[in-house]
């Protein structure tokens, strides 16, 4: 059986849309710095870092080996992981992987990204295959449209449900010092903003972000000597599917009763292990990679809360609001930053510090189970729940 | 800008080009080869679960088994959704932005099971449709790759 493990210390930078202050490596040392404090730890105290980022957004590689000096991995293991929209989160889980094993007691995972430094839909268009998607893939922006038209073609879901969950992000976002935006809209400013790719408009998206994360994890052992009050892990799941840009929307999988397979079934085996039957009586906050409105509606359906549809209807009633049963990203969410490397560590630190009682004005009270997502590429999906209690085990 | 911002430093990649040579394998340059050469579309059929994949691919990934049986699939299909691309971004290939606004597609081909993502001639989407039929219109002069069909035009409108 693996270590229990915990999260003791969380540094992040605020969110920026450009910070040609910092190189990298000075970028991701202000996160690591400020995580090792944190946590009451020195560099000399980590045994291994995790880093991640997007492939090809800053067009420079290897940021294991350039990064040493900052992220502390000097003369010490590191491992770079990269999965595309879930890199943050991955990170997070290998650490954890790392952690649980065993074999390592304190694990600092960091992601980062500078998305000012290279245009993303370009960027991401690169990770596609040469002779059946790039010609044509337009990234990420009109990937997720082809998701919205799907979701309210089958649904009858408007525009204006999803831009409710525009607002409420931006809304969220005024209480977070670190958040990029921060924008008090109407509903009716996002309806008004303009056209990306129909149905999806500015208002609807994501920002480009530049920013960093780094998140303590330590064994159960070391958490005893934690200043922090421990934030348990209490288990992950990840599904990955689908080869090409188009084959998400295949029917059959919709025809065979998934909507979207790979977060409905890791959130399914993640509920059934960690003992979670009612997510939306039993989960008290969640941070979830949504990178755009309607991921506001359809996934909320996809993790649980509520059955095939009745999304907007949930969303509407305020369930998801501060104050409501289990609000959705205090923090702002990705809608307000989304530095892509660092944005699914930013799920997992906000998670942590709901459960430490440390948000700040966004603090949700009394949390006892946080649940933290992250989504990327053709719709794949990492999925991890924290506690304020320590588990009876460990769970991959 | 601010003072302090004027005074920090970037730098562009510029001109650089960066050449790669990738590789279609077989069953791909046969796709490519009947697109080119005869405007028609191939696809292959998994021998465990009977699926057909355009473009053929040598394995069904939930079969995990390799496939080979080789089978015409229509140049004519329905649309499964939509978008239209009014955004502004560079295409990797070009390094240029991409002219927009486009019509954008995922399309299910008559015979196969999976779906190609192609461009649709209209940029209005109130006159797109989910299950709208459609039909593959080629460049022509084609080279080998999937920009040898211009778009799938509508069938109704
Ligand atoms: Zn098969």
């Amino acid at each position: 059986m693996g270590k229990r493990v915990a999260i003791t210390g969380v540094g992040m930078t605020k969110q920026r849309s450009s910070r040609p202050d910092v190189n990298g490596q000075e970028l991701i040392n202000e996160a690591a710095r400020m995580a090792l404090e944190d946590a009451g730890l020195t560099r000399s105290d980590i045994d291994a870092v995790v880093i991640g980022n997007m492939d090809h957004f800053e067009g420079i590689n290897y940021v294991d080996t350039w990064s040493v000096d900052g992220s502390g991995a000097l003369m010490k293991p590191i491992m770079k992981v990269t999965t595309g929209g879930t890199t943050g989160t991955t990170v997070a889980m290998a650490a954890y992987y790392h952690v649980a094993s065993g074999l390592f007691d304190r694990v600092l995972a960091i992601g980062w990204e500078k998305n000012s430094e290279s245009d993303t839909t370009g960027a991401i268009i690169t990770a596609f295959d040469p002779f059946w998607d790039r010609p044509i893939f337009a990234g990420a922006v009109a990937g997720l449209a082809l998701e919205a038209t799907q979701y309210m073609h089958l649904t009858g879901a408007t525009e204006e449900d999803a831009a409710y969950v525009a607002v409420r992000e931006r809304k969220h976002a005024l209480n977070n010092p670190y958040a990029h935006l921060h924008m008090n809209l109407t509903i009716e400013d996002v309806m008004k903003s303009p056209y990306l790719s129909w149905p999806v408009k500015m208002g609807d998206m994501c920002p480009r972000t530049d920013g960093a994360c780094a998140v303590v994890f330590v064994s159960e052992d070391a958490a005893q000597d934690s200043p922090q009050k421990p934030a348990w892990v209490l288990g992950v799941a990840d599904r990955h599917l689908w080869a090409y840009t188009s084959d998400p929307y295949a029917n059959q999988a919709i025809e065979n009763g998934w909507w979207f397979p790979a977060m409905e079934w890791s959130a399914r085996e993640l509920y059934d292990k960690v003992g979670i039957t009612d997510p939306l009586e039993q989960i008290d906050v969640a941070e979830l990679y949504l990178p755009y409105s309607f991921a506001g509606l359809r996934y909320m359906e996809s993790l649980g809360f509520c059955g095939r549809g009745e999304g907007p209807a949930l969303v509407r009633s305020g369930a998801f609001d501060m104050g409501g049963k289990c609000p959705v990203n205090p923090s702002g969410g990705v809608m307000s930053s989304n530095a892509i490397g660092a944005t699914g560590l930013i799920r997992v630190a906000e998670c942590a510090w709901q459960i430490q009682g440390r948000a700040g004005d966004r603090q949700v009270p009394d949390v006892k189970i946080a649940l933290a997502t992250g989504f990327g590429g053709c719709f794949w999906s990492d999925i991890l729940l924290f506690g304020a209690e320590k588990p009876e085990k460990s769970r991959g | 800008m601010s003072e302090e911002k004027k005074q920090l430093i970037t730098i562009e990649s510029g001109e650089a080009e960066q050449p790669f040579r990738w590789s279609a394998g077989t069953y791909g340059s046969r796709f490519l080869t009947e697109l080119r050469d005869h405007k028609r579309f191939v696809g292959i059929r998994c021998p465990k679960c009977g699926k057909v994949y355009v473009p053929p691919r040598r394995v069904c990934g939930p079969c995990f088994v390799e496939l080979t049986e080789l089978v015409p699939v229509s140049d004519q299909g329905e649309i499964i959704t939509y978008t239209v691309v009014s955004f502004g971004f560079v295409d990797p290939a070009t390094g240029k932005q991409k002219p927009v606004p486009y019509g954008y597609a995922v399309i299910k081909l008559d015979g196969a099971d999976t779906y190609l993502l192609h461009y649709v001639d209209e940029t209005d989407p109130a006159k797109i449709k989910v299950g709208a039929r459609v039909r593959a219109v080629f460049e022509e002069e084609r080279h080998g790759s999937m920009l040898d069909i211009k778009y799938f035009e509508l069938l109704e409108r």
